[in-house]
């Protein structure tokens, strides 16, 4: 016998066998958690693919509506009539342009992000960079407690305050458009990126800053060409994670933008987008009607964009931080 | 790859037990359907639960498509809706129940007409609404009012309202793209409120900054005011049914429910929710087909419409 097996004693190997099991249960406990939210987030996707398939292949739903008649301009009614796009599904003759929809979700996005992005990076840029430690420590949590109010509520104060404002500075015809709508998407957006955003700046290393400052660069300098640069692949992944965010987000869209299906490029007007219509009319379609497969076909394409642009976000952040590291090496 | 398929079982086992569980919950009579009326149907069900003790309704909104759906599906028992069921919906449920679909008009709602207070229109006819909501006149100087463009507001294409108003009114034209639809009465009487220009229609209720129109029948006809008693002698033209709907005739404690609710004390509860009972024509009429004895299609329903 050697002389460290006689060190451990049988208490102390079922100790040690009692640990193991322990170890091994949680693991058990914590594969099965992951593996149970892959196995419904892949059921639902499978189940919302497999109400949208009647749209490309089922005869009866191609009476009513082709995947043409959803994205190429249509003579509706007479031959006569001008081409146009409409979203008017409950009708003698249902009309599925997805154009509007697809329009209305682009403008409202695009608001969003041109309302949320300045506020979000510079508010960033102040808080890591500028700002005394006791002021970033209340400013911090209150962007984040942003985050935290449901979007009904938003939604509502969008509708009843907000849009009267907006109405009143810009002199806008009507009072629930995609700038309101916009806006009030921003500010639910706006802890998201702020969050991923000043942690990016956060993490830039001490010593460039003070390379930076060395050489002589201005705080603010220091901050824009030397803090913001470096971070780019975070405050990148922050828009883009926003980005997301801002084209799902369905209550605060359904009750600030006035939800008329109309194509017009103007901010001033009222929009309808996907994800609004898809709320609005999900509950009361007949199931297993054309209306019925073509809204699934909405929320796989609304999944489909964000999928995508979720995927070429992570692939250019990964190539940026590539370069950036690489350069930097 | 065991393991995988070990875990998937694991999940699906425990999906099939809670339906299961849900399944398992008794006997009970369902109530689903049209938002419009789903506090009443809940008020119907708490008095008529403190009545029949040991009874259990329960009464869940989602619109009337979905009570429908739920009917067609044979997940509920009966399916409140506040526009008459589709001949397709029809047809459909009874390929999938085996029976014939009772149609049971239990109350009527009546529908008004807003506009901002400032906006000295007091009165519209039907052709006028019309031809406002459907975009042929885009200026309220059109039709009397002062030179300026009106704003169209609108409830979501998924509210028996809508559909009622657009069959009644629009007579199925399609409502102007620039329509705002908005979710609930309540958002559309804010809307109006906040909207010197603006227009909205939606359930008699009442509200600060918005007046009710006068609703002409056309022309010729005079203008009557949205009131209960009005609607309730059909004068008014813009009101509607509310309607259950049953897979075949009722039996057992469907049937008590269903004879209760037409019964004096079942239509005494209308009022206080805020919707107005059947006049005796239309009670008697209706509750006959509980029996099988009354008019199988709604001949009365149709005649109203015209009259």
């Amino acid at each position: 016998m050697s002389t460290l097996a006689t060190q451990i004693t049988t208490a102390e190997v079922s100790e040690i066998r009692h640990r193991r099991i322990v170890d091994a249960v949680i693991e058990k406990v914590i594969y099965t958690s992951a593996f149970v939210s892959i196995t419904i987030i892949f059921l639902i996707f499978l189940y919302v693919g497999k109400e949208a398939l009647p749209v490309f292949t089922s005869a009866k739903v191609h009476e009513e509506v082709t995947l043409k008649m959803m994205f190429l301009p249509q003579h509706y009614g007479t031959a006569e009539a001008p081409v146009s796009y409409m979203w008017q599904p409950i009708s003698q003759v249902p009309k599925y342009s997805l154009a509007p929809l697809l329009l209305g979700t682009f403008k409202v996005t695009l608001m969003a992000m041109l309302f949320a992005t300045p506020l979000s990076v510079f508010a960033a840029i102040y808080t890591t960079e500028f700002a005394p430690r006791w002021l970033r420590e209340i400013i911090k949590p209150a962007i984040e407690l942003l985050a935290g109010i449901p979007s009904v509520v938003l939604g509502f104060f969008a509708l009843i305050v907000l849009a009267s404002w907006v109405q009143k500075i810009f002199d806008f015809e009507y009072r629930l458009n995609a700038v309101n709508a916009g806006i009030a998407l921003g500010l639910a957006v706006i802890p998201v990126m702020y969050t991923i955003m000043e942690d990016a700046l956060t993490a830039v290393p001490r010593k460039q800053r003070d390379a930076a400052r060395a050489l002589g660069a201005t705080p603010w300098e220091t901050a824009w060409k030397v803090v913001l640069p470096s971070a780019l692949p975070g405050v990148l992944a922050g828009f883009i994670l926003g980005f997301g965010r801002a084209m799902g987000e369905t209550m605060i869209v359904l009750m600030a933008s006035g939800n008329a299906a109309i194509t017009s490029w103007t901010f001033a007007e009222s929009v309808r987008t996907l994800s609004a219509t898809i709320a609005s009319e999900l509950a009361e379609v007949v199931f297993g009607s054309p209306h019925y497969h073509v809204l699934f076909f909405v929320g796989t394409l609304l999944f489909a964009i964000t999928f995508i642009l979720n995927w070429l976000g992570t692939t250019i952040v990964g190539r940026l931080r590539r370069k950036l590291t690489g350069a930097i090496a | 790859m065991k393991k995988a398929a070990l875990y998937l079982s694991l999940v699906a086992a425990l999906v099939v037990s809670s339906a299961a569980l849900v399944q398992a919950q008794g006997k009970n009579i369902t109530v689903k359907g049209s938002d419009t009326m789903v506090i009443l149907g809940q008020r119907w069900a708490e008095v008529f639960m403190s009545k029949n003790t040991g009874l259990t309704v329960q009464v869940t909104g989602g619109g009337s498509g979905t009570g429908i759906a739920a009917l067609i599906n044979g997940t509920t028992d009966v399916a409140e809706a506040s526009r008459p069921m589709k001949d397709g919906e029809k047809a459909d449920a009874k390929s999938k129940r085996g029976k014939e679909v009772l149609e049971l008009p239990v109350a009527v709602d009546g529908l008004a007409v807003y506009v901002n207070e400032a906006n000295p229109i007091a009165e519209l006819t039907l052709q006028q609404l019309k031809a406002i909501y459907t975009g042929a006149v885009k200026n309220w100087k059109d039709v009397g009012g002062s030179d300026q463009k009106i704003i169209l507001y609108s409830r979501e294409n998924n509210s028996g309202t809508y559909v009622y108003f657009k069959e009644h009114v629009l007579e199925n034209g399609d409502y102007y793209p620039t329509a705002q639809t908005l979710p609930g009465t309540a958002a559309v009487i804010n809307a109006v409120a906040q909207d010197k220009r603006g227009i909205g229609y939606g359930g008699i209720a009442y509200g600060k900054g918005i007046k009710h129109l006068r609703v002409k029948k056309d022309a010729n006809s005079p203008a009557i005011e949205p009131t209960m008693e009005n609607v309730l002698t059909s004068k008014y033209p813009i009101s509607r049914y509310l309607y259950w709907y049953l897979a075949g005739q009722p039996t057992g404690d469907l049937r008590k429910f269903t004879d209760w609710v037409y019964s004096k004390e079942g239509q005494e509860v209308i009022e206080k929710v805020g919707y107005y009972p059947l006049n005796d024509t239309d009670r008697t009429n209706f509750s006959s087909r509980l029996t099988g004895a009354g008019p199988a299609k709604v001949a009365a329903v149709a005649s109203k419409k015209k009259s």
